[in-house]
């Protein structure tokens, strides 16, 4: 698990407006500055944002990434509640849900 | 110098990203309360508001995450986030760098305080100028304490920070307002968004207005993250502005949950 590696991968997107030009440009190669698995480049690059979630991706970082990639608000709630449903618990990290059903 | 004002409030990006969504009897009341916060804030003229949030990975990440922060900048820049997507526009905030610097090395002496020359303004700070500066004319002083990435920065060391804070501030000629922003307990950007617990909220709040050092610090992070959510880590910048004005009674001017802002909105000031 790289980890710490997707989550910077997102930061760099969420801030850094070259980072952003690379991902419309040449995601492949923006992707190759980062030491990632191969898990982790699938659901990046599909994206799956529910696998995001369940392997630790803090959400302050994945709303946005989700954002980018065209989800609305409950759209990126419910990939994740779907994520825990395929993948099961998170694996890491303070993200962790409670009972994944949340008040909205 | 003593502060000339201090106050708390909420910042939850749905506070403006998800207004329409919000029941609007409740949604209005909480904004006025913000704005009635804003209008005592610019009562008090002060020369530059110090702004201690916890933000979200916009400028710190953890290969080089500082326990506390400063902005050392004539002007800062927000929100990083989307426009549309905060509904808020972006812009150009003022600050004061030679103030900040000033400040900066008097903490020195009891803090391993950073500075930062550029900041980006998130929600944690956006949201809050939103209401209580919306023509954004006092000059700006970022101060961020890590709530997000592990090990957090110590509630005691949050508090402690916030008293020698509110010291320096003291030696100032300048007028110095201060605002805490945060959440209580909240749940942001997970599947439980929405989830608030209102108990452990008001328990904190009590403890807060009674400027309750000893119940403030008696939080454990494991009892945080199980009862309060990840979000219930930013405590630590409501504590700070307690360390500040330490044994000033508070006055809670609005809480409710709103679960679509997905936090239990607050707003409170410090009689000082």
């Amino acid at each position: 698990m790289s980890l710490y590696y997707v989550q910077k991968l997102i930061y760099h997107l969420n801030r850094d407006l070259y980072a952003r030009q690379r991902y419309e440009d040449d995601f492949d190669a923006l992707l190759g500055d980062y030491d990632l698995n191969e898990e982790e480049l699938a659901a990046i690059k599909r994206p799956d944002i529910g696998l995001l979630y369940v392997m630790g991706v803090n959400g302050q970082l994945l709303m946005h990434y989700a954002a980018l990639r065209g989800y609305a608000w409950d759209e990126y709630i419910g990939a994740m509640r779907e994520g825990l449903a395929t993948y099961g618990q998170v694996r890491a990290g303070l993200y962790l849900t409670t009972d994944g059903e949340g008040a909205v | 110098m003593p502060l000339v004002f201090a106050g708390i409030g909420s910042h939850a990006p749905g506070i403006t990203g998800r207004a329409e969504r919000a029941d609007p009897s409740v949604r209005e009341d909480f904004y006025e309360s913000y704005y009635r916060l804003g209008r005592e804030l610019q009562d008090a003229r002060p020369d530059a508001l110090l702004v201690i949030a916890a933000e979200h990975f916009a400028n710190f990440f953890m290969d080089n995450m500082p326990a506390f922060c400063m902005g050392m900048a004539d002007y800062y820049e927000g929100p990083i986030e989307d426009e549309a997507w905060l509904a808020i526009k972006r812009r150009r905030i003022s600050g004061n760098a030679v103030l900040s610097q000033r400040i900066i090395e008097r903490m020195l002496a009891e803090f391993d305080l950073a500075y930062a020359q550029e900041w980006k303004f998130d929600h944690g700070i956006m949201v809050p100028l939103n209401f209580l500066t919306p023509a954004y004319d006092i000059p700006v002083i970022p101060v961020n304490i890590n709530c997000q990435g592990p090990p957090l920065t110590p509630l005691r060391r949050a508090y402690e920070f916030g008293r020698k804070l509110g010291e320096v501030c003291r030696d100032l000629p300048e007028r110095i307002a201060i605002i805490g922003t945060g959440g209580i307990s909240h749940w942001p950007a997970t599947p439980d968004s929405g989830k608030i617990n209102e108990a452990w909220d008001r328990k904190f709040l009590d403890a807060w207005l009674a400027s309750d050092v000893t119940a403030l610090t008696a939080y454990t992070d494991e009892d945080t993250h199980r009862d309060a959510g990840q979000g219930g880590f930013e405590i630590r910048t409501f504590i700070a502005v307690s360390g500040a004005t330490q044994g000033h009674p508070g006055e809670l001017y609005f809480y409710a949950p709103i679960p679509i802002f997905a936090v239990g909105c607050t707003v409170a000031r410090v009689h000082l």
